[in-house]
């Protein structure tokens, strides 16, 4: 049998060939098949009253205003708690830790923290932000929750950043009188930043469509009225279509497919930021 | 002007090096809050009954066991597919094809990893459920198989992202070490190159793994949430309900402080503790790699 | 004539074992060049780094002895690095063009140090481009990335960006290994005219380069100090035999 393999060597390998490609063409469809579903679905749905109008007859009619700000305002509320904190831990692991022991149990603290399932970060936000700080279901709680689920992805994005920025650099800095801190700020910082920028807005971008964070620490089904400060709940976009799509009856098909599109439009517009971002950071680059 | 930059460079320092060790302070904080409120289920639902088969709280029949076999069954499922399409899907954009798919099908598949799960939950119950009912000719779509179908898909992105990059980090030498012997394209793929990056195969498996067990959106929506025991093969054809789902279904309907309350923690926790071992044994998997290959490099 | 530096049994051992330096004892004159050269591993490079403390970056297990500058020890704990990093330039082997224009580059080291009044700045940029002997090849792309020049000029962009900073000793690790011969000369040349105000110490990449440009050359041989003399004596009449079998090319 493997004479028959080796004998036909180059047959193997067309083959081969052909079968991993239908693999790879197999695994793309869908992502392009959903995307453009999604859209001959949801587009008759939008209009400037979806956009712009709030909801009404139990969400049956109306606008979804208040799930997209509400979906911005979680997705500031947390950059504001992790990109700071993200970035600072980044540049710790690149330009001030040592290898050993420490190092590498915050390595793997961070790993853990990223293999976390999202519905016990939901959880662990309800012990501790809902009830035990007593800040109630409220765009705080789960603003404080989404950030410690995105830390770790901001910080090893950041880090390979900071990483990729060439020894010598920093090595001339030095030897020219600077500290260490200056030529952190004035030089590896800032040629880091478009791939700390990619990192932290493909971190948000996740942030910004789940759902099981924020089920109870800070999501509602229905406010009257936008929230007015970050102890209130918020309506927001992951959350709204789950429940449109799972628990009100005579839903309309085409809202629940025009928030698809909605919150789809949200992730996929910051997905496509981040990529021209990096490709054009690319071809700036000075070394 | 010395003296005034030296101060503030000291604090800077400091809050740096602070940030750094944020990450552990985290994990702990998660770890013991999980703790202290799964902790009171230990002492008011005996552990047989915990380890039971039946799953109903409102009659205060608290078996985790269905929802730990409805979790495996469906990661199983997902894993069946994410691994054979996520590895080839890598296989593909590394070593087969050409430069310029190459820089189309990344970005792409990163895309496909940043899609909410809850938009492919809402996609599974509004087309790829029913289509499943009638192709496979079942009583329900919800089923653990869909679950899997999505999940995998969920997964595959992280596997094609990971098993790439240590697909494309195997030095071109060793490719052309092989060529020169003769191997075809082909032979060198599945006898150098895939080996020479095992242990980030295996780690982008792994993550993958971890992603589909820690997912719940997608599954809460489209496995049926029955807490059945799953025992059969049939069982993938009908509707499970994974540890996930649970908490995220019933957590928003307990009283704080009730037995259910605590027992819905306790699931937590013991999530918490599988992904724990699973990014564990990940990365001793990829540090004892690392620390042979040093040494033979050396 | 005073010692512009001395080395006082100057011993460094490696995190990783090897062992750099063993028990050097020289001293530099001022207002001349002084070569370190020999074969790789030598420790030549060592001590460079360590007259501007650069060694501190990377892990040291142990190290003993003094190096005086002007009289006052710099290993000790209380010297202000910064400022010696200021007085005791160094220009590395591979031009390192910072990430920002020409004029950037050289005002880099004077920024750090809180200079910001613009007329300071640009009568620096002149003189140190003039020195290093490359201000009119340049004077009209000032604001360019410096990365867009060539190999040689960029080096010279280098050594003038140290110079910016109005050091008293300069050193240089290798600095024409990558450039082509009229770019190797012309740094030869810019040396011998910086040696008339500055302590110059120089690792070559040549036997021949060190022969060039010498004062006084000092052979080091796997971390120690071989042989030490007046540069004309020392290529013509090494004392030692291992100085010899290597200037004759009989090892390498």
């Amino acid at each position: 049998m493997t004479r028959f393999f080796a004998r036909n060597r180059h047959t193997v390998q067309r083959l081969g060939f052909t079968l991993i490609t239908l693999v790879a063409v197999m695994t793309v469809i869908p992502i392009v098949g959903v995307i453009i579903f999604i859209v001959y679905q949801g587009g008759p749905a939008i209009s400037t009253e979806f956009i712009t109008g709030f909801p009404y007859d139990g969400m049956r009619s109306g606008g979804i205003l208040p799930a997209i700000i509400g979906t911005l305002y979680l997705t500031i509320g947390t950059a504001v708690f992790s990109v700071p904190l993200g970035i600072a831990a980044a540049i710790y692991l690149s330009e001030y830790a040592k290898d050993n022991q420490a190092t590498r149990l915050i390595r793997l603290a961070i790993i853990n923290l990223a293999g976390i399932p999202s519905v016990v970060y939901g959880l662990f936000g309800l012990g501790l932000f809902v009830l035990f700080l007593k800040f109630g279901t409220s765009i705080l709680a789960a603003s404080l929750t989404l950030s410690i689920m995105t830390l770790p992805v901001i910080i090893s994005t950041s880090e390979e950043a900071l990483r990729a920025v060439p020894q010598s650099f920093r090595t001339v800095s030095i030897s020219l009188g600077a500290t260490r801190w200056q030529t952190i700020r004035r030089i590896v910082l800032k040629e880091a930043l478009p791939g700390i920028l990619t990192g932290v807005i493909l971190g948000l971008e996740r942030a910004a469509g789940e759902t099981a964070p924020i089920l109870f620490t800070g999501a509602a089904f229905f406010l009257p009225r936008l929230p007015g400060s970050p102890f209130d709940a918020t309506m927001a976009l992951p959350y709204h279509l789950f429940v449109i799509s799972t628990q009100v009856p005579e839903m309309p098909i085409q809202i629940q497919y025009g928030t698809a599109l909605v919150l789809l439009v949200f992730v996929l517009t910051m997905n496509v930021i981040a990529t021209i971002i990096r490709s054009r950071a690319r071809a700036r680059r000075q070394w | 002007m010395e003296k005034s930059l030296n101060w503030r460079e000291f604090i800077i320092t400091r809050a740096i090096k602070a940030s750094g060790y944020s990450a552990i302070v985290f994990v702990l904080l998660i770890f013991f809050f999980l703790l202290r409120e799964s902790l009171p289920t230990l002492t008011r639902v005996e552990t047989s009954s915990l380890l039971g088969t039946r799953w109903y709280p409102i009659e205060d029949y608290f078996g985790i066991l269905p929802l730990i076999t409805g979790s495996l069954v469906v990661t199983l499922g997902a894993a069946l597919i994410a691994i054979p399409f996520g590895i080839g899907t890598a296989v593909y954009i590394s070593e087969i094809a050409p430069r310029w798919m190459r820089e189309i099908l990344k970005p792409l598949v990163e895309l496909l990893g940043g899609l909410p799960s809850v938009v492919l939950g809402f996609l599974g119950i509004l087309v790829v459920s029913p289509f499943l009912r009638v192709f496979l000719d079942l009583p329900t779509g919800l089923t653990a198989f869909t679950g899997s179908l999505l999940l995998g898909g969920i997964a595959v992105p992280t596997v094609v992202s990971v098993a790439e990059d240590a697909l494309d980090s195997v030095p071109r030498a060793y490719r052309e070490g092989a060529w020169a012997l003769g191997a075809t394209k082909w032979q060198t793929i599945w006898r150098v190159t895939l080996p020479a990056a095992k242990s980030g195969v295996l780690t982008a498996i792994m993550l993958g793994i971890g992603r589909a067990i820690g997912e719940t959106m997608t599954v809460m929506m489209v496995t049926g949430n029955a807490p059945v025991l799953a025992t059969t093969l049939g069982s993938l054809f009908s509707p499970v309900r994974t540890m996930t789902a649970t908490i995220a279904a019933e957590m928003g309907e307990v009283a704080t402080g009730s037995t259910h309350y605590h027992v819905l923690f306790f699931i937590g926790i013991v999530l918490f503790l599988i992904s724990l071992i699973v990014n564990v044994i990940a990365s001793s998997v990829v540090f004892r790699a690392k620390k042979r290959a040093e040494r033979i490099l050396s | 004539m005073v010692d512009k530096i001395l080395i006082e049994n100057l011993s460094l051992q490696y995190a990783d074992g090897t062992e750099s330096l063993q028990n050097i004892s020289m001293g530099i004159r001022p207002n001349a060049v002084t070569v370190l050269f020999g074969p790789a591993g030598g420790g030549k490079s060592t001590l460079l780094r360590c007259l501007n403390r650069l060694n501190d970056l990377t892990d040291i297990k142990t190290s003993s002895g003094r190096i005086l500058i002007d009289g006052e020890n710099i290993l000790d704990p209380k010297t202000d690095v910064i400022a010696l990093r200021r007085k005791v330039g160094m220009v590395f082997a591979r031009p390192v063009p910072l990430p920002m224009s020409i004029r950037e580059n050289i005002t880099y080291g004077m920024e750090l140090a809180g200079e910001n009044r613009r007329s300071v700045l640009d009568e620096a940029v002149e003189r140190s481009l003039k020195l290093a002997a490359i201000w009119e090849e340049v004077k009209d792309r000032l604001n360019d990335p410096a990365v867009a020049l060539s190999g040689g000029q960029q080096q010279r962009v280098c050594l003038a960006r140290v110079l910016a900073l109005q050091p008293e000793i300069i050193l240089l690790d290798e600095p024409t290994s990558g450039l082509d011969p009229i770019s190797t000369g012309k740094v030869e040349m810019a040396l011998q005219e910086l040696k008339k105000n500055y302590t110059v110490i120089l690792v070559p990449h040549s036997v021949q380069q060190a022969a060039r440009t010498a004062d006084y050359a000092a052979f080091f041989l796997q971390g120690e100090l071989i042989e030490y003399d007046d540069g004309k004596k020392i290529f013509t009449t090494p004392k030692e035999k291992k100085t010899e079998d290597y200037i004759m090319g009989r090892f390498g």
